[in-house]
């Protein structure tokens, strides 16, 4: 089985540390963007099989980039999921909305994110 | 000049007339015949031949004293002005066409009052118009061709066709419309141009004769001084002659309100209030005019013609005397004119008043409750006309009978103090509410007895029985009651004798009577009305009071027999949509009861309109008291009204607010939601941060030197935590009141010292410079701790965006008059232009701080702008620095 690319889109880099080794433990390739703006930049040379999006960022936002991402046919196959402080029932219900496959609040658990995600590429 | 010429020009002058009032007619509502010269000249139909020829004749006679006809009225005009504006008012309201309706509707529709003004109108009037007869009659025969055709009788007298040619004209356009209180505009755009007419050939005749036939007045003077009795002529005489001049004044003043045919063209014809404001100067203007050349001509007719010649006719004798035809015609021509206004007015004021005051409540009013609507117009149309053509050629024959012995002069002065007999009723009428019908009539009748005694007996005895003894001694041999001077007054004039005395007796009986029978509650109520006509402006229907039972149906049949079905019909749709009325309601009310009555008086005057209702309704009498409560009612609706008014306006702007109010609200609950949702995110990030890098913490694996570094990460993190705990506490501190602050007399210069020592150790590790060099002493009174807080927060952020060892921060301190002024400025990146509106604001952070977020809680600037703004003081950025950062506050040096 070839590795899965997963892409950590997030401006908090404690956050995206944390992040990095469990998934690298996991046998994951990690790519680490600050923005959105990056995220769209290694995503197109990546093509990762999942993002793990922020949502408040500065600059491009992950709206933003989720519909950036949704609108490149190269990225078809890639899922999108959303890890954000906003955890607001309408929050959710708007992300997933707008095209993401799962919507995960911050604060998380590590193992239950990293096994949503694998569940998720199955 | 032969009389068939003119003949020829009276009649194509009077075919003009007719056919500018079928125009005047026809354009009813143009501009040409609705404005206030218009008005101003029809009241100029105050001048007639008396004015044109007989102000000649006093002139040469008795020098100035004609003039004090034409003094009373421009006296008296700004008094005439006030009183006529309420007079047109009450009249519009009450839809009355006449003095005597006037009179009569303020003594409670009484219909003998009316009918005893109309009857004393007719004795004045009629002898007046005779008059004017007289004076088309002497003209014409002086103007055509002597030794011409003499007329034997009246069959073959001009002047008996010339007034039926009048005649034809009233009953024509004065009865176009049943409703009296309609507007004759033919009539009266004849009797506008009628007055440019005679004022300007009257002022050309007087040029012709001062600067042609004279050499100007200065010349006219010097002839005229050498005549024997130039001295009389040009004084006013003695005290006696004083008192002469006072009651003619005061007589015409009497005049210019009460002759029919001035209250006709002031009152009834009067479109528009706002006229009376051009009257007001116009008018006397016209009078002087007038008067300019009276004198003149008069001397000049003095020096130039014969004692025996009639004197009134001067102006018209001069040119003929000079052969100038042409210009005796002008002459004439105006002098008809002058007639001709004069009795057109009149016998239409006098008809509408014969009819309804006399004939219509006297005779007629049986018949017309029976006839149909067609047959009723008919009949009243035709009682008008008859009565036109009675008065004119009643006229007539008075003048054939008795005009002999009389000039132009007396005779208009007498019809003057017939008239004067109205004043008392009138005048107190508006002005005294106690006056009743009785006290009018009686007094009425007093005056016109004295009047009787005093003018006329002598002149009947003179033309009667000449010389007969007792005349001359008085009655019963007792000189005190000698006519013509009673009580023994021998120095005025006979006029002025009677004037004094009938307005005396007049007055005093109607004021005694008045006081002693007290008027019944139609009379008393009409009074208050009338009397304090402005009250009842806001009563519906014009403020007629009454009380009783009605039917709608009753009144409506009533009603259509005068007006047609179809008027009537609409009239009650218009009623009843006014005031809101169900087409079902049975039972009238007093305000049906009045709307009626308005539309009856029109054709049949108040009088007739007051038995017509009160045949058809049961009137129970009402209180003056319950008149007062009525009125009183409809004053408090009124002003509760406005106190609803303005209660709803009140409301309106308290909805207004409390909508802002409201928005205001809504803005403040999102910023907090908002504000709140940021605190959260900003909370959840570090915690997120410590919660992750202790699950990964949990893999034993982990080389020791990454596991250290997520230690300190977790830290770190505790730190942000704790610091942003605290300044969102701070903040909200902060936001409460400012009792908080601590505040004292500080030096500014320590307290920036102190604020730089605390940064020392960062600044020195990042080798940057922080300058500030002020030693002097900068008081002020602040919270120190505070102050610290914003000098630390501002040299932070600027250590945090300079470069290091390059880096340069330097702090000025100004001693401005009242304030402090402290600026930071540095020479790092300085803020984006976009960012520098917003960087005061909660947890704004600037989005271009570089790729690696600061640390930061976004709540810094926003908090030290709270501290400087609780000391009164302001926090901003420079934006048009360009090289670093430059930030100042100032706070006043006084709390």
């Amino acid at each position: 089985m070839m590795q899965k690319k997963i892409l950590i889109v997030d401006d908090e880099p404690n956050i995206v540390m944390s992040l990095e080794y469990a998934f690298k433990k996991k046998d994951f390739e990690v790519f680490i963007a600050r923005d959105g703006t990056e995220a769209l930049d290694i995503s197109n040379r990546e093509k990762p099989d999942l993002i793990l999006l922020d949502i408040m960022m500065p600059e491009m936002d992950g709206y933003e980039t989720l519909k950036r991402v949704r609108d490149n046919i190269d990225l078809s196959h890639t899922k999108v999921v959303f890890l954000s402080a906003k955890s607001k029932e309408k929050d959710v219900e708007k992300g997933l909305k707008m095209g993401a496959d799962s919507y995960m609040t911050k604060p998380f658990s590590i193992k239950k994110v990293i096994s949503d995600i694998e569940d998720l590429l199955g | 000049m032969s009389n068939y010429i003119v003949g020829l020009v009276i009649v194509l002058y009077l075919a003009m007339l007719f056919v500018l009032a079928y125009f005047a007619e026809k354009n009813k509502r143009s501009k040409w015949t609705n404005n206030p010269y218009v008005y101003t000249l029809s009241l100029a139909v105050y001048c007639t031949a008396w004015t044109y020829y007989g102000s000649v004749g006093i002139a040469s006679s008795s020098g100035i004293s004609f003039m004090a006809v034409y003094l009373g009225p421009v006296i008296a005009l700004p008094l005439w002005v006030v009183l006529m504006r309420k007079v047109i008012r009450i009249s519009k309201q009450h839809k009355i066409s006449s003095v005597a309706d006037f009179i009569s509707m303020r003594y409670g529709n009484n219909r003998q009052l009316g009918a005893l003004v109309t009857l004393t109108c007719l004795f004045a009037i009629i002898p007046y118009i005779s008059l004017q007869l007289k004076a088309v009659s002497e003209t014409f025969s002086l103007i055509s061709a002597k030794g011409g055709y003499e007329s034997t009788g009246f069959f073959d007298d001009s002047t008996f066709y010339i007034a039926l040619l009048i005649a034809v004209f009233v009953a024509f356009y004065g009865t176009l419309s049943t409703d009296t209180s309609e507007h004759r505009k033919g009539i009266v755009a004849t009797i506008a141009l009628e007055s440019i007419l005679k004022l300007g050939f009257f002022l050309a005749i007087g040029i012709y004769i001062t600067f042609y036939l004279f050499d100007g007045t200065t010349d006219l003077y010097t002839q005229a001084s050498l005549q024997e009795n130039f001295e009389q002529l040009t004084t006013f005489g003695g005290l006696e002659n004083g008192f002469n001049w006072l009651f003619t004044i005061c007589l015409s003043i009497f005049a210019i309100f009460l002759l029919p045919r001035q209250f006709h063209v002031a009152v009834v014809e009067n479109d528009n209030e706002s006229y009376l404001r051009k009257a007001i100067w116009l008018f006397p203007l016209y009078l002087l005019l007038f008067n300019v050349f009276v004198i003149f001509i008069a001397w000049a007719g003095n020096i130039s013609l014969p004692a025996t010649v009639n004197h009134d006719y001067y102006s018209l004798l001069l040119p003929l005397q000079e052969n100038n035809y042409g210009l005796a015609l002008l002459v004439f021509i105006g002098g008809f004119t002058t007639v001709i206004s004069m009795i057109v007015v009149s016998t239409l004021a006098l008809s509408t008043m014969v009819s309804n005051n006399i004939v219509i409540p006297y005779g007629f009013i049986k018949t017309l409750v029976e006839g149909n609507p067609e047959e009723n117009n008919k009949r009243i149309k035709n009682i008008r006309r008859v009565a036109i053509f009675l008065l004119i050629i009643i006229a007539y024959f008075f003048y054939i009978r008795f005009s002999a012995q009389l000039s132009l002069y007396s005779i208009g002065l007498i019809s003057f103090v017939i008239i004067a007999q109205l004043a008392p009723s009138f005048f107190l009428g508006l002005t005294w509410r106690r006056g009743t019908a009785k006290g009018a009539e009686i007094g009425i009748l007093v005056g016109l007895a004295v009047v009787f005694y005093t003018l006329f007996l002598p002149i009947i005895s003179q033309a009667t029985m000449p010389g007969v003894e007792s005349m001359e001694e008085g009655l019963f041999g007792q000189a005190w009651l000698q006519p013509a001077h009673l009580f023994g007054l021998d120095y005025l004039t006979p006029e002025s004798n009677a004037f004094l005395w009938s307005m005396s007796f007049n007055t005093l009986t109607f004021v005694g009577f008045s006081l002693h029978t007290k008027g019944n509650y139609r009379e008393r109520n009409y009074a208050e009305m009338f009397v304090n006509h402005e009250n009842y402006g806001n009563l519906q229907e014009g403020g007629f009071i009454w009380k009783g039972e009605a039917y709608v149906a009753d009144i409506k049949r009533l009603l259509n027999r005068f007006l047609g079905e179809q008027r009537t019909n609409r009239a009650l749709q218009f009623f009843n949509k006014k005031y809101n009325i169900s087409e079902t309601e049975e039972r009238a009310d007093a305000r049906l009861i009045n709307f009626s009555e308005k539309l009856l008086t029109g054709s049949i005057g108040s009088a007739s309109a007051k038995i017509l209702l009160a045949s058809v309704s049961k009137e129970t009498p009402i209180s003056l008291v319950e008149v007062l409560n009525i009125l009183e009612e409809s004053k408090e609706t009124k002003a509760s009204n406005k106190l609803l008014r303005e209660k709803s306006e009140e409301l309106a702007a308290m909805a207004q607010q409390l909508k802002a109010a409201n928005k205001e609200l809504r803005i403040q609950d999102k910023l907090k939601d908002e504000f709140l949702d940021t605190v959260a995110h900003e909370l959840k990030t570090p915690i997120t941060s410590i919660k992750a890098a202790s699950e990964v913490l949990e893999d034993e694996g982990m080389p020791p030197e990454l596991r250290n570094r997520f230690l300190e990460n977790i830290n770190r993190d505790s730190d942000r935590l704790d610091t942003l705990i605290h300044n969102i506490l701070d903040l909200e501190k902060l936001s409460g009141n400012r009792s908080e602050l601590d505040i004292d007399e500080h030096n500014m210069s320590i307290t920036i010292q102190k604020a730089i020592k605390g940064v020392e150790q960062i600044a020195s590790k990042k080798e940057i410079k922080i300058k500030f060099s002020h030693k002097e002493k900068v008081f002020a009174a602040y919270d120190e701790d505070r102050i610290l807080q914003v000098l630390t927060n501002l040299l932070s952020n600027s250590l945090k965006f300079t470069e290091p060892h390059n880096g340069r921060i330097k702090i000025l301190l100004e001693d401005l008059n009242k304030e402090v002024l402290v600026t930071i400025k540095d020479n790092g990146r300085g803020i984006p232009e976009e960012d520098k509106d917003y960087i005061f604001d909660k947890f704004y952070q600037s989005k271009n701080q570089n790729v690696k977020k600061p640390q930061g809680s976004g709540l810094g600037l926003a908090i030290c702008k709270k501290i400087v703004e609780s000391h009164k003081g302001s926090i901003a950025v420079d934006k048009k620095f360009k090289k670093g950062t430059r930030m100042m506050f100032s706070i006043p040096k006084e709390q």
